[in-house]
């Protein structure tokens, strides 16, 4: 397996072949912010939080270390001014969607974001994905997933499926980051008809 | 027509086509692109069908409804051959006169003939139309001359000789550089060197390649593609298999958006008319290469233009586009080397082949070489298609070829590049059009949609309406794009609703910023070049609208309020009558006064009341004067001398 | 629409997972919606998850998952009919037909969509209906030809 080697944060750090700079961080206790990343599925390069400057033959740019796949002798650098700018940003967005979610708080004090910098939405799910990709990536169940596009884009559980897999699973909702799993379960749960009664397929 | 199996074969068909078209007989081409059909242009040509048998003519006449020529504004419009006759806005009625007089008597229907709105002057030949005149129209101008669903017709002009001259005269690595050579940059919007992105495919180890035209043309505004696919479809399945020839391609694919249901009808048809002559399928005019193409169509997303989205539709999801740092010519369409290229780019493929790089570099300037189509729109004289060379200056395109601004009123800004690009104002008109000029100045070239604004355009309306575009149309994956754009929307709309704050426009850069560094795609990177070029060219629109809660060019609804003004209002009911709220009060001899409470600020009293009063105006910024009260409304009409 | 049909425009396209877009869109153009069940038994045929089906059948604007009224106006809010005034063309159209975009009305005559250009920009601003094309619309005019439809 041929080695790479490259520098993140002025530490030199060894990494295989088809590696991301997120998982060479990772490797070398180099810790970087992210909200979508799981190890148990693909790098889905959504919350942009992960995002870091990388210095490769006198040029610099911004790229997201969890897609960002490792080259020889590149210098990454986990903070930044631009860096800490942008996270601080994409913390203020997502608190307009989940002012109170744990993850969030502690991120936002970290890289001093306000969670009232914009109104609040009315919807609190994050758009991180765990949830969508947990269910097709490692149950291979796909009873919930993503719906429409743009800023009306939403997660949506398919009722027939969920009626019979979630009661006794659920394992996705301690990876939502914001809870807005849970209250969709159960809004899905309320408005499937009585014929459907989860509690009933999964006492089958 | 059996299969033509070598290039000598396709010589020897292409001159039996020419010698038995005998260049006397008369043609009559009738422009049958979607604009023209929108308006009527099956029912002239159904007539003209109708009227050539009523007069015994069938056998001596030839009637077609052809590929779009460009000149919009005009339409239905037709070329009479072999004279060349160009008569403008025809409609069914007109045809018995034109087949009696011009047909047969060989005379010139003087009122159909385009006129020069400054000067009267008629144009009688199609070449004379000052339209065209300014134009280098080295693709466009063989739209006329076919129509798109015959094959033969293509044939007849020399088409598919660049392809066997591709396969028998040249290597593919020939083929590669000559296109290399040319230096052809991407019409899609990219605008990267072509060539490049296919030595990059053929050198990828991965064997089984794709090349794709992109022909998902979502700018608003933009139709260049779609007259190019509809008008001349076997110029880019020529353009295309010579690309698969130079990279080691087997497998093409046509992804046309959905909306033009005309454009996949006809690159349907050629595509098997290609088949069936053999020019496309195993063995192609016996040279031993292989290549089928297949049609697939868009359902509706902008994003889907963009390439790597575009490869993930074709693979039947959902169009949400993939990181680009390993380059989708190397891993692509179901993770192989592909070759994604815009149709216009295909297009030019076949004449680079004929005529040679050498000859392909005299157009165009240092860095963009070649023509580029631009469609034309907005607030201009000559709504349609223009082909220019590369370096003409903004000036030229908007009053040499696009007439000016109707109406008189004054030029304002010209956007280009969709909802990628920026607007570029008045001091710059004299800006030499090209990949990096308008780069430079915070624009782009993007597909090519032109969109000329004047004096009555709302410039942060403009950056709104394009953000609104885009929080529709984003695949809404990333965090910049999605949530960023949705803030900037929300901004932009209270500014244009007179609730802007102080802070507001700093907030937008600051979003600007996040979605330009860290968005995912080219859409959420470019999404605030609007807003940004706005900004820098028009920023006392922006603070008029925050600090004064005005708008200057009269334009949005909530901060504006139609007036009638009683010295000039002359109650000729005229406004009352026509408003769709029933929002004017008034009858004979009364001045009529606005409803504010109904008033839905349509407009149209303001279109309608006649130029001789001008009583109707819009008030921005300050508050509507009270209406005078109805006793003084009475107008007392002087009565005439005897 | 029946299984049958169904079927035999999934079997047409050889069952693919890859045509999934095309052969819903082709069941649009027939049906004029695609209903949950169509959805289900290509989501079957195709052995591709119903979430996948589900998110294309939403992320795409050319498909619709309720019936549609039986005349289909399309406002063209592209950006050169935009300049020319589309705005106030929709929002008059909004106002006469009592729906907004996206929508239909009670009675299944009309529906309302904007679209981001037709390609007829010379004509702007565009309504079309039906697929007919109405150019250089202006408010004023849109009562006298939304009464010609029935």
């Amino acid at each position: 397996m041929s080695e790479i080697v490259l520098q993140i944060d002025g530490k030199e750090v060894k990494a295989a072949k088809g590696m991301t700079v997120l998982e060479a961080a990772q490797s070398a206790g180099i810790s970087i912010p992210t909200l979508c990343y799981h190890e148990k599925l693909e790098p889905f390069g959504a919350c942009r939080l992960c995002i870091v400057e990388v210095e490769s033959r006198g040029w610099t740019r911004l790229v997201v270390s969890c897609v960002y796949p490792v080259e020889k002798d590149i210098i990454v650098r986990t903070r930044s001014e631009q860096v800490d700018r942008i996270r601080k940003m994409i913390l203020e967005l997502q608190m307009a969607h989940a002012p109170d979610s744990f993850i969030l708080q502690d991120l936002a004090k970290e890289y001093g974001a306000d969670r009232n910098r914009f109104e609040k939405e009315p919807s609190f799910c994050i758009h991180c994905g765990l949830c969508v990709r947990y269910c097709a990536e490692v149950k291979k169940k796909n009873a919930i997933g993503f719906v429409d596009r743009g800023i009306r884009k939403e997660i949506s559980f398919v009722p027939e499926l969920a009626s019979k897999e979630c009661w006794n699973c659920k394992e996705c909702f301690e990876l939502c980051p914001t809870e807005a799993l849970q209250a969709a379960y159960v809004l899905t749960e309320a408005l499937t008809s009585p014929a459907l009664s989860f509690k009933r397929e999964a006492a089958k | 027509m059996p299969r033509i199996s070598s290039a000598d074969e396709l010589a020897k068909v292409s001159q039996e086509m020419i010698a038995r078209r005998d260049p006397n007989k008369p043609r009559i081409s009738i422009c049958a692109g979607a604009g023209c059909v929108a308006s009527g242009a099956n029912e002239v040509i159904a007539a003209f069908k109708a009227e050539i048998e009523k007069q015994g003519l069938t056998t001596e006449v030839d009637t077609k409804g052809t590929g779009c020529p460009g000149f919009c504004e005009r339409g239905p419009i037709l070329v009479i051959y072999p004279e060349e006759i160009c008569y403008v806005q025809v409609k069914p009625e007109d045809v018995p006169e034109i087949v009696s007089q011009t047909i047969k008597e060989k005379k010139v229907v003087d009122r159909l003939l385009y006129a020069d709105p400054a000067t009267g002057e008629k144009a009688t030949h199609e070449s004379d139309i000052p339209f065209y005149k300014n134009q280098e129209r080295i693709i466009l101008s063989s739209n006329i001359k076919i129509d798109p669903k015959n094959i033969d017709d293509y044939l007849a002009l020399g088409g598919y000789s660049a392809l066997a001259k591709a396969l028998f005269q040249m290597t593919s690595e020939q083929v590669l550089d000559e296109v290399k050579k040319s230096n052809i940059r991407g019409r899609g919007g990219g605008g990267f060197p072509a060539g490049r992105k296919w030595e990059g495919s053929r050198n990828a180890p991965e064997p089984i390649k794709y090349v794709i035209v992109n022909a998902d043309e979502g700018d608003p505004g933009a139709f260049m593609d779609r007259a190019l696919l509809e008008g001349n479809p076997h110029s880019i399945l020529e353009g295309l298999t010579i690309g698969a020839y130079a990279v080691g391609s087997h497998e093409g694919y046509i992804y046309v958006r959905q909306e033009y249901p005309l454009a996949v009808e006809n690159v349907t048809i050629a595509i098997k008319q290609a088949e069936e002559y053999g020019f496309l399928g195993k063995d192609i005019l016996g040279s031993g290469f292989d290549f089928v193409v297949k049609v697939h169509q868009g359902a509706g997303a902008f994003v889907c233009g963009e390439s790597t989205a575009l490869m993930t539709a074709l693979e039947g999801r959902a169009g949400e586009p993939r990181p680009k740092y390993i380059r989708s010519n190397v891993v692509g369409l179901w993770g192989r080397p592909s070759v994604l290229n815009n149709v216009e780019t295909w297009a030019n493929i076949p004449l680079i082949i004929n005529r040679g790089a050498d000859w392909f570099t005299q157009y165009g300037t240092e860095t963009s070489k070649g023509t580029k189509i631009f469609s034309l729109v907005g607030k201009i004289n000559n709504t349609g298609l223009v082909e220019v060379p590369m370096g003409i200056t903004l000036k030229d395109i908007i009053y040499k070829i696009g007439g000016g601004i109707p109406g008189g009123k004054k030029f304002k800004a010209v956007q280009t590049g969709g909802p990628s690009g920026g607007c570029i104002p008045e001091e710059l008109l004299d800006l030499e059009v090209g990949f990096d000029e308008l780069s430079k100045v915070g624009s782009m070239m993007g597909s090519g949609g032109m969109i000329v604004m004047d004096e009555d355009t709302c410039m942060v309306d403009v950056a709104r309406y394009f953000l609104n575009f885009l929080t529709d149309e984003s695949c809404g994956k990333c965090v910049p794009c999605r949530e960023g754009i949705r803030q900037m929307l929300k901004l932009l709309t209270n500014i244009t609703q007179g609730k802007g704050r102080e802070g507001d426009i700093e907030l937008l850069e600051e979003l600007s910023e996040t979605a330009k560094e860290a968005a995912l795609c080219a859409l959420g990177k470019s999404a605030p070049n609007p807003f940004l070029s706005t900004l820098h060219y028009f920023r006392d629109e922006y603070e008029a609208h925050v600090k004064e809660k005005r708008c200057p060019a009269l334009s949005c609804k909530e901060l504006i309020a139609y007036h009638i003004d009683p010295e000039k209002c002359n109650a000729c009911t005229t406004c009352a009558k026509k408003c769709p709220s029933e929002a004017i009060i008034g009858g004979k001899n009364l001045i009529h006064i606005v409803d504010q409470e109904k008033c839905t600020k349509c407009g149209t009293c303001f279109e309608v009341c006649p130029s001789r009063f001008r009583a109707v105006t819009k008030i921005s910024g300050e508050p509507v004067p009270p209406p005078i009260p109805e006793e003084a409304r009475k107008i007392v009409r002087k009565s005439k001398q005897k | 629409m029946d299984k049958d049909r169904i079927d035999q425009i999934v079997d047409k396209h050889h069952s693919e997972p890859s045509a999934l877009i095309q052969i819903l869109l082709e069941i649009q153009a027939e049906n004029h919606w695609l209903p949950k069940e169509a959805l289900e038994r290509v989501s079957e045929r195709l052995q591709v998850p119903m979430t996948r089906v589900q998110h294309i059948a939403t992320f795409y604007k050319a498909f619709s998952l309720v019936p549609k009224g039986r005349h289909e106006i399309h406002i063209c809010v592209g950006t050169a009919c935009h300049v020319r005034g589309a705005s106030r063309v929709l929002d008059t159209v909004e106002g006469l037909t009592g729906i907004k975009p996206g929508e239909t009305d009670l009675d299944l005559k009309f529906s309302l969509e904007t679209v981001n250009c037709l390609g007829c920009c010379a004509l702007g601003p565009v309504v079309e209906i039906d697929g007919k094309a109405h150019g250089k619309m202006a408010p004023g005019q849109t009562a006298e030809v939304l009464k010609s439809y029935e």
